[in-house]
């Protein structure tokens, strides 16, 4: 986790994430989780709205943590349908690993 | 609400995450060195953008050679960044919506508005940009890019650093 990386080194973070989970995990020091598809931390194209609501988030967890694991989330759904959103965010052919993964199940 | 860390991915995927085992370091704190509306605020994001006009994009040759390596290194966007002038590099993640406006990863504009609301103190004039995909013991970032943007930020005077995962 780059966060812990960057705030052992003496600079204070505040991370973003669509997996919190993970993150807690990885001792990010300040974490904002929000449920939305890879590749849109903040939100759809020209959402300025639902990109200041995160951004204030963060400016939240920034303010009020005192201790590693600080955790907020984002209370906003993506306005896309899920499975819509969930075929969405892949990339337009499988990246490196999961194409060899696929080859050595023989799909 | 309650975030669902595993909603986007696949099944196998997210076994494999909520299996994965805490970290043996231990969490890192630097706390803020003043209130946050006198803070100069930088942004980091891993979706891999580039510019296209002026530098090379991560390397996804040798990420297709070697599955298990992805490209360390980063490079440094500009907060008065033109949307025409970035590219992506990314093998993991849909370029499409980021190519239609690059703040659904680097929300330059919303940090412009709390820079004039008086939220934050500033907005760094340059930000950062990494590809994800990374080895993940992160030894190049522990040893090499990690300290090298730390001492970077530290001689811009960035107190804060927002990092956004893509």
């Amino acid at each position: 986790m780059l966060a812990r990386v960057i705030e052992s080194l003496g600079i204070p973070t505040v991370t973003v994430t669509m997996m919190p989970e993970l993150a807690l995990k990885m001792h990010a020091s300040r974490i904002v989780g929000v449920e939305f598809p890879f590749g849109h931390s903040f939100g759809t194209p020209h959402n300025d709205e639902l990109m200041l609501k995160v951004a204030r988030t963060a400016c939240e967890a920034l303010e009020d943590a005192g201790s590693p694991g600080y955790h907020l989330d984002v209370d906003a759904e993506w306005p896309v349908p899920l499975e819509v959103a969930y075929k969405s965010w892949h990339p337009p052919r499988p990246s490196p690993i999961v194409a060899r993964m696929l080859k050595q199940r023989g799909q | 609400m309650t975030i669902d860390s595993y909603r986007y991915l696949p099944r196998s995927m997210k076994l494999m995450y909520e299996g994965t085992p805490p970290a043996e370091e231990p969490a890192a704190w630097t706390p803020l060195p003043k209130p946050l509306r006198r803070c100069n605020v930088a942004l980091m994001t891993s979706a891999g953008i580039f510019l296209k006009d002026s530098q090379e994009g991560f390397d996804e040759a040798r990420e297709w050679e070697n599955p298990e390596w992805g490209d360390p290194t980063y490079r440094v966007i500009p907060s008065d960044v033109r949307q025409e002038q970035i590219g992506c590099s990314h093998l993991h993640i849909s370029h499409d919506d980021l190519l239609e406006d690059v703040d659904v990863v680097l929300p330059i504009r919303a940090f412009r508005t709390l820079e004039a609301e008086g939220v934050i103190g500033s907005l760094a004039p340059e930000h950062y940009s990494f590809m994800g995909y990374q080895d993940r013991r992160l030894e190049d970032w522990k040893n090499v890019q990690g300290p090298e943007l730390a001492a970077r930020l530290k001689e811009r005077a960035v107190d804060v650093l927002l990092l956004a995962p893509a």
